[in-house]
């Protein structure tokens, strides 16, 4: 894992400071709540319908043991006991008083956290795979990159008022785990004549205009990519529209102007910034990768597993993934238990996992775009012993990516955009699909539910999405199908007209129903839906 | 409270600023002012001839005019360049980064916090047109001559 040096840290301490002086600001009135909003919203604070919300980066999604600590002990001294792990692999405190934020910040430091540009106009935390470093697919590690690019992006003189939000993710093999065609920008490492570099993918996103992202160059060299993405950035904040924020994201620059434009664009600003001497030496890329060397795995474990308990075995088959190390295996914690808050975990819970992390897992552990937890470096022998500790917890349900895994954003119960409830929707859907047999039965199905067009719950990415609409002051509920955010990513597509909170999991049911009965062998929910196109889907729906 | 900010040697740039257009029309003019969204590359033929170039900032959030800054410097500008409109003293470091060396903001800064900002971080990520050595720099002074 990275570690600070003197000057990572000196940057996150001088920004915990910045924000003190700025809070206190607020707080004495020197600041009204208009000049003091940009200044809070550069540092992941937001003021939600109940109290202020503080989003904390969680760079690549990786993190150690005593960073989850902090996160639990925060959780338990400044909120109300819980933490809330987002679709960017980030965490949100929803309970912060205003006033107590700089002493969270400064704890968060203490670990080598921060909450810098966690929302805001800038380039927001770098997104990568869940299992980085531990997949047999990839070509590198793509989290030395992720780190560079975090660095480069922070406090970026340039790029800190874009027209919106951007938003890069990095990955390395084939099985994208990161939905990286649906960043502003993606990067996918590829080898070419024994060197690493980045196919580049730009203008993909969610929101109200679902876009998958191109690819506009498709070998980037390490030592040119930050020279190149500054050029892919000033064209956009040049270019990029800034009279509608509903259409201010390069997604949108890139589909008006198009494709091709876009890069004759973005070359000719990289002919000339290639010539500014703005990439770090290899060297620099050298010293990060270094941190994330393997780390030190046993040799010689035994490959089996005692599957002598049926409950441990279902969850071993659900929530356990290869790892490229014979004698371990990588182990994803689910944090969607039947009738709990997607994402969510209490601070004893994430004090367990912290302690799992330490004694199981080489001391690290990983967020996922899904919301879930993995401990990336267990020895299979160990397996058991940490599923009683997860079962005791309530964090063994095995129910990875099927059909009670849900993607669910805060929804109306926090969010002052919101239009509708997420939670209690994907809690009636988790009930109605709570048999383990007809979860196991209906295989990988993401459902995905947003409570408002801009699209944090990744619905236009589910298998099956649900988008909740203001209709006349009553919640409604668009449902949607044959969305993915994997390697074969695609846009869902609205099934008709909406539904009420129960109708749309009675509709949900009929769709899996004319699955269950329709689908060929092998097929997933998303394959056969591809296969058979909408009509019947919506006979069965709407008939 | 600030009014006017400069970090030239020397007097300000009096004379009143023409728009691009009437700029790049007539050839006696010296100062002229950049609107968002307007593109800094049009002066790029005339820098010898100017002595100052105001970039307007029509709202904090409006970024445009650090990219125009920069182009201006990349392209060899010395001159004055400054910053007027909706500039806070939380940007005036990323702005004093992209090249600005005076300012002019619609609203008065207050001068202690104008200094505790330029103050406040020692290091910086990035190489831009400040002349500040980058972390990455100073982590392998071997390579990259500091």
């Amino acid at each position: 894992m990275y570690r600070y040096d003197s000057y990572d840290q000196s940057i996150v301490d001088a920004r915990v400071e910045e924000f003190r002086d700025q809070v206190q600001r607020r707080l004495t009135g020197a600041l009204t709540e208009d000049q003091f909003k940009p200044l809070r919203l550069m540092n992941g604070l937001y003021l939600q319908l109940h109290a202020y919300m503080l989003r904390v980066a969680i760079p690549y999604g990786t993190l150690s043991g005593k960073q989850m600590r902090k996160l639990g002990e925060i959780a338990a001294k400044y909120d109300k006991g819980y933490g809330h792990f987002t679709t960017r692999q980030n965490l949100q405190y929803n309970w912060i008083k205003l006033a107590d934020a700089p002493d969270i910040l400064a704890e968060l430091a203490t670990v080598e956290m921060h909450a810098i540009q966690t929302s805001g106009n800038c380039i927001r935390n770098i997104s990568s795979d869940q299992y980085a470093g531990v997949s047999a697919d990839e070509v590198a590690d793509p989290r030395p990159w992720a780190e560079l690019l975090r660095q480069w992006s922070s406090f970026h003189p340039e790029f800190t008022y874009l027209p919106r939000k951007f938003k890069i993710c990095v990955i390395a093999g084939d099985d994208d785990r990161a939905a990286m065609k649906l960043h502003d920008i993606g990067l996918k490492l590829v080898e070419r004549d024994g060197k690493i570099g980045a196919e580049v993918y730009a203008g993909g996103g969610m929101g109200r205009t679902p876009m998958v992202a191109p690819l506009i160059n498709d070998f980037m060299p390490e030592d040119e990519i930050i020279s190149y993405l500054e050029a892919c950035l000033r064209v956009y904040n040049r270019y990029g529209r800034r009279d509608n924020k509903y259409k201010a994201r390069i997604k949108i620059l890139v589909h008006e102007i198009g494709v091709e434009e876009y890069k004759r664009q973005v070359e000719e600003e990289f002919a000339h910034m290639r010539t500014l001497g703005l990439n770090p030496p290899v060297e620099e890329l050298d010293r990060i990768r270094a941190f994330f060397a393997p780390p030190a795995y046993d040799t010689g474990l035994s490959e089996d597993i005692d599957r002598a308990d049926p409950a441990f075995a279902l969850w071993v088959d659900r929530q356990v993934a290869a790892h490229k190390v014979p004698g371990y295996a990588i182990v994803n914690i689910s944090l969607k238990p039947l009738t709990g808050i997607p994402g969510d975990a209490s601070a004893e819970q994430i004090e367990l996992v912290a302690t799992l992390a330490e004694q199981y897992s080489l001391d690290e552990l990983r967020v996922t775009h899904a919301q879930n937890l993995v401990l990336p470096h267990v020895k299979k022998a160990d397996l058991y012993a940490i599923w009683q500790k997860l079962e005791e917890a309530g964090l063994a349900e095995a129910n990875l990516d099927l059909i009670t895994d849900i993607i669910a954003c805060p929804g109306l119960d926090y969010c002052a955009l919101a239009n509708a409830r997420s939670i209690p929707l994907a809690q009636k859907i988790a009930q109605r699909f709570a048999a383990a047999e007809r979860q196991a039965e209906l295989g990988e199905l993401k459902v995905k539910i947003s409570g408002c067009i801009n699209a944090c719950g990744h619905h236009h990415a589910g298998h099956i999405g649900i988008l909740g609409v203001d209709r006349r002051g009553v919640e409604n509920f668009q449902l949607s199908l044959g969305g993915s955010g994997a390697e074969d990513t695609s846009l869902g597509q609205i099934t008709g007209p909406g539904f009420s909170e129960d109708g749309v999991v009675d509709a949900i049911e009929k769709v899996t129903d004319l699955y269950l009965a329709e689908r060929e062998s092998g097929e997933r929910f998303l394959d056969t839906y591809r296969r058979l196109g909408m009509k019947p889907f919506k006979e069965a729906i709407y008939g | 409270m600030v009014e006017f900010l400069s970090f030239r040697d020397g007097e300000a740039t009096q004379e009143p600023s023409v728009t691009v257009e009437a700029f790049t029309g007539q050839t006696n003019s010296t100062a002229v002012r950049i609107e968002a969204g307007e593109d800094a590359r049009e002066l790029l033929p005339h820098l010898d001839r100017l002595s100052l170039v105001e970039v307007n900032f029509p709202a904090y959030g409006d970024g445009r005019g650090y990219s125009a800054a920069r182009i201006l410097r990349e392209s060899g500008y010395q001159g004055e360049l400054r910053a007027v409109g909706d500039v806070l003293v939380d940007q005036i470091v990323a702005m004093r980064r992209c090249g600005f060396d005076s300012f002019h903001p619609a609203k008065p800064l207050d001068d202690d916090a104008v200094d505790r900002a330029l103050n406040r971080y020692a290091d910086v990520y990035q190489k831009a047109i400040d002349g500040r050595t980058p972390v990455w720099a100073k982590r392998h002074p071997e390579t990259t001559n500091g």
